[in-house]
């Protein structure tokens, strides 16, 4: 265990110049939930200020990447770091946003008390929450358009208006780089047009965002970026040099019908 | 009653048995949330070969080093869920019926091989207790508890169950926010840099130091009782989590105080000649708490929208 480590420490790639100035850097992450990796090897670099989508077929492991990167799950190997230091030390940088599936929205709690959970950091263990704490969870909802929602149970939620409630705690957390998973799965159009109209802000103030993705059509229109994962990685780089064709073929494989590709209308 | 009567026989019960119901609760409404309920019933099985493991060591049967005992073979019992649940690749309630039947085994070998037949270890007492013969013979009446010279009898277990009330609330209320949220969404507390691991691991030290206490004092039944049945009757009744702490506690001592009074008084009344078991009497009460708040609770209709909405 500790040997390769090692090795990997001392292998460091100095003259990787991206990976310093990346707000997330990932190098050879393996992910294996006890058979075949469910991510192998994956280097991937975000670039500071664009908007990425991670996508691929179900089961590419889009979910799992994000997840052991972050330290949710446990990894076989790899690093990641941010802005050249490594990710423990820069976790305030960073706000996650689960799938909303991840959590039991039975748990007796408020909205309000979720978006709070985005001020653990300033509040600590005891701190006491006071009226500029719940002055600036109420903003955050407001900005996801849920204030109306702030002393409802979570329970009485529809999964979009979940899905806005989790993004508000994340606001909550005034970070850098936006993680999230999923955003967009099984919401109504309502509220994909609220989540991507304060991605966009993130991205006006010159924060990061990445996006585990799955609807394609959607891709040209919301991101700046690509990240293509089947396992390992297919493709990075611009929307319009890596969302092609051939790398959504490589990356699906039969999986996606050529007729599917044509309707993407890639140039 | 009198107080001549009530004090020196039916206070310190009562008393130890709320301190233990309401112990137990405490860390049951985050385990009930966690679907770990039955850790619980667990811990109160590998009690066992850590208190045989404790006497072995010792060779005296005193209280501290048997609780100890009981309290490391539960964190070994945790560790090795885990263990077992990974690296066997079963499910982790099934890895739990594994380790806390092999436990509980090995304890009734260990204790045929080694030289404890002298040591009244019997299986009633583990089930039930000695609630009722927990009584201060040094009480005259309410007047002795401003009396020094008669508090200094007391019943040993009670200031035992209160220490470890305080410590069980010490706990929950230093680490109620990770606890919270951690509970509510692990993943993301792990994005925090939150140790997870350890929160989880100390709830369930916790829960052992608040099991072992009580099941030393009142027995299984009530921990296992108290674990589960306060907490989920306390989640019907509200849909804040502060509150159902409040609710939890509140049902706990009610559960109690009810118990004990009716598996002392109640066969009288009906004509009876015998009191019934007090611990089993407790331990009824909540389930029947539970039950009303099943079909009376006012927030057992969660998911979905509300009514009207």
């Amino acid at each position: 265990m500790a040997l390769p480590e090692l090795a990997a420490e001392n292998g460091a790639r100095l003259d990787d110049p991206a990976r310093e100035t990346s707000p997330f850097a990932i190098r050879g992450l393996t992910v294996s939930y006890g058979g075949a990796p469910a991510v192998f090897s994956v280097d991937m670099t975000v670039v500071p200020g664009s908007m990425t989508a991670i996508i691929g077929p179900n089961g590419a492991g889009k979910s799992t990447l994000l997840k052991a990167a972050l330290g949710v799950i446990p990894r076989l190997s790899g690093r990641v770091s941010v802005l050249g230091q490594p990710l423990e030390s820069q976790r305030r940088r960073i706000a996650y946003v689960p799938q909303r599936a991840s959590v039991d929205w039975d748990f007796p709690t408020l909205v309000l008390d979720v978006v709070l959970m985005g001020l653990y950091r300033e509040l600590g263990l005891l701190r006491r929450v006071r009226r500029a704490h719940l002055d600036k969870a109420r903003d955050c909802l407001a900005r996801v358009g849920m204030q109306d929602f702030a002393d409802r149970q979570i329970g009485q939620l529809s999964g979009g208006q979940q899905q806005r409630v989790f993004l508000a705690r994340a606001l909550a957390q005034e970070a850098e780089l936006y993680l999230l998973d999923e955003p967009f799965a099984g919401v109504d159009a309502a509220t994909e047009k609220a989540i991507i109209d304060v991605l966009k802000s993130l991205k006006a103030e010159q924060r990061t965002v990445v996006c585990v993705h799955h609807d394609l059509s959607t891709v040209t229109d919301y991101f700046d970026r690509v990240f293509l994962l089947n396992k390992s990685r297919i493709a990075e780089g611009p929307v319009a040099q890596a969302f092609t064709a051939e790398t959504l073929q490589s990356a699906y494989g039969g999986r996606l019908a050529t007729a599917q590709i044509d309707q993407l209308s890639l140039g | 009653m009198s107080g001549a009567e009530f004090v020196p026989l039916s206070l310190p019960p009562i008393l130890i048995a709320s301190f233990a119901a309401v112990a137990c609760a405490l860390p049951g409404n985050f385990l009930v949330l966690r679907k770990q309920a039955m850790i619980g019933d667990a811990i109160s099985h590998v009690a066992l070969p850590g208190i045989v493991v404790a006497f072995l060591l010792t060779g005296a049967v005193s209280t501290w080093p048997m609780m100890l005992g009981a309290a490391g073979a539960a964190v070994v019992a945790v560790l090795l869920i885990q263990f077992v649940h990974r690296v066997g690749r079963i499910d982790p309630g099934a890895s739990m019926g594994v380790v806390f039947t092999a436990m509980f085994a090995g304890g009734v070998l260990l204790l045929e091989q080694s030289d404890t037949s002298s040591v009244h270890l019997d299986v009633q007492h583990a089930l039930y207790g000695n609630l009722e013969s927990l009584i201060w013979l040094d009480a005259f009446g309410w007047e002795s508890l401003l009396d020094p010279v008669a508090l200094a009898g007391l019943p040993p277990e009670l200031l035992r169950m209160a220490v470890v009330l305080v410590l069980v609330t010490g706990f929950i209320r230093l680490f109620w926010r990770p606890l919270k949220l951690s509970t509510f969404d692990e993943g993301f507390a792990r994005t925090l840099g939150m140790r997870t691991d350890l929160l989880g691991l100390a709830l369930v030290v916790t829960a052992a130091v608040a099991a072992v206490a009580a099941f030393d004092a009142v027995g299984s039944i009530i921990v296992i009782a108290m674990f589960i049945c306060p907490p989920a009757a306390a989640r019907l009744m509200t849909n804040a989590l502060e509150r159902q702490i409040a609710w939890s506690c509140l049902f706990a001592v009610l559960a109690a105080v009810l118990g004990y009074v009716l598996a002392g008084y109640g066969p009288l009344w009906l004509g009876a000649p015998d009191a019934v078991s007090a611990a089993g009497m407790i331990a009824t009460v909540s389930g029947v708490i539970l039950a009303l708040a099943a079909l009376f609770g006012p927030c057992r209709h969660r998911l979905g929208q509300p009514k009207g909405a």
